[in-house]
């Protein structure tokens, strides 16, 4: 038995006995909670649609190849998978370009794949991060944003190189 | 606008280079296949991502966030002491971080933009070191379970989805600390000036 197996279905009744412990109306949480996450998925479509398509013609022209080539000493000096490269550049400006990018990787390569869980792990781990700034710092009428910019991007590069990391450290680079 | 830039420079990109190697038959199919794959991508991963979005509601309606915020306040009063002074924003920044560590994206925005607004009070429109902590912590990613990336897995025939969050806890964590390590010798470096 894989133990991975077991967090699915435990959360899952954990989640739900101690709910109805808490006297909570667990099936209606449940199910509203399910409507906002079609919400979520009816914002994500058209951006998807958008995306995906130009994802699909930049890698069919080509160009992908040799974006990944202009990058890879970079990345290859931080243990990045030199494929990962559109990811990169897309993470901090779009979350659903991202999404789309990193579906495509692991689409092309397999989930199971190095570079897949390269992705996979890279969206886990980072945020959009001048989306963030923006709405933050706008909705709080803030215009001198100071050390935030480059304090974030250091944070996302180090989510980068510690994502390849650690699906190193537990999974291998096969 | 960044990503109308990055969506016709790829389009063109992809044009130029399709001539330039003779791919231009792959990329005209590409353009089509994406916007189909991208239909059949969302529908493979609507299930779960419901599903998810279902239970992180119950967790919210039984008090698991709270529960997680005042996990959170003996730490975030030493990371920002003055904002922790004031108790309305403490109790915003709490609710922030447990609803990001949710993965409630939707719920942590609004209490994020709550307490930034409270933090900025009086500071005539200059980020204070604490504001740019906030907002640092909040552009670096510290979901407990990543649903999305786990539907997208899924839905690309993985059996077990959720295989990598050990790899994400670790890549979150290493960045989180890189971000505020970045922002505290930063806010350092300025202040010695």
């Amino acid at each position: 038995m894989n133990l991975s197996s077991l967090v699915i279905p435990v959360l899952l009744s954990a989640v739900a006995v101690y709910g109805l412990g808490k006297r909570v109306n667990v099936y209606a949480a449940l199910t509203h909670g399910a409507e906002e996450g079609l919400t979520v998925l009816l914002r994500i479509v058209p951006a998807l649609v958008g995306l995906l398509t130009a994802v699909t013609m930049f890698r069919a022209s080509g160009a992908m190849e040799w974006l990944s080539g202009v990058f890879a000493p970079v990345l290859e000096l931080l243990g990045i998978p030199p494929e990962a490269a559109p990811l990169l550049l897309v993470r901090p400006v779009s979350g659903n370009g991202a999404l789309a990018v990193a579906s495509d990787l692991i689409a092309a390569h397999g989930p199971d794949s190095y570079v897949g869980r390269v992705a996979a792990v890279m969206l886990g781990s980072t945020e959009t991060t001048f989306y963030t700034i923006a709405v933050y710092f706008g909705s709080a009428g803030i215009t001198k944003t100071r050390h935030t910019v480059p304090a974030a991007l250091a944070a996302d590069l180090t989510g980068f190189a510690a994502a390849a990391l650690a699906v190193r450290l537990f999974f291998g680079a096969g | 606008m960044e990503i109308t830039w990055i969506w016709t420079g790829m389009v063109t990109l992809s044009l130029l280079f399709g001539i330039a190697t003779g791919n231009l038959d792959a990329v005209a199919n590409g353009a089509l296949e994406g916007a189909r794959s991208a239909i059949e991508l969302s529908l493979s991963m609507a299930g779960i991502l419901c599903l998810w979005s279902g239970v992180m509601e119950v967790m919210n309606a039984c008090g698991i966030s709270a529960g997680l915020a005042r996990l959170f306040r003996p730490i975030l009063r030493r990371l920002l002491p003055d904002a922790c002074r004031d108790e309305e924003a403490l109790a915003a920044v709490s609710a922030n971080v447990s609803a990001n560590l949710l993965g409630l994206g939707n719920a942590a925005t609004p209490l994020g933009i709550r307490a930034a607004r409270r933090m900025a009070r009086g500071c005539g429109g200059v980020a204070s070191n604490e504001l740019c902590l906030l907002v640092v912590l909040n552009t670096a990613s510290i979901q407990l379970l990543p649903a999305t990336i786990a539907s997208v897995r899924a839905a690309a025939g993985c059996q077990t989805p959720f295989d990598i969050l050990p790899a994400v806890w670790m890549a979150s964590a290493m960045s989180v600390t890189a971000g505020l390590l970045a922002a505290w010798l930063l806010s350092h470096r300025r202040a010695g000036r």
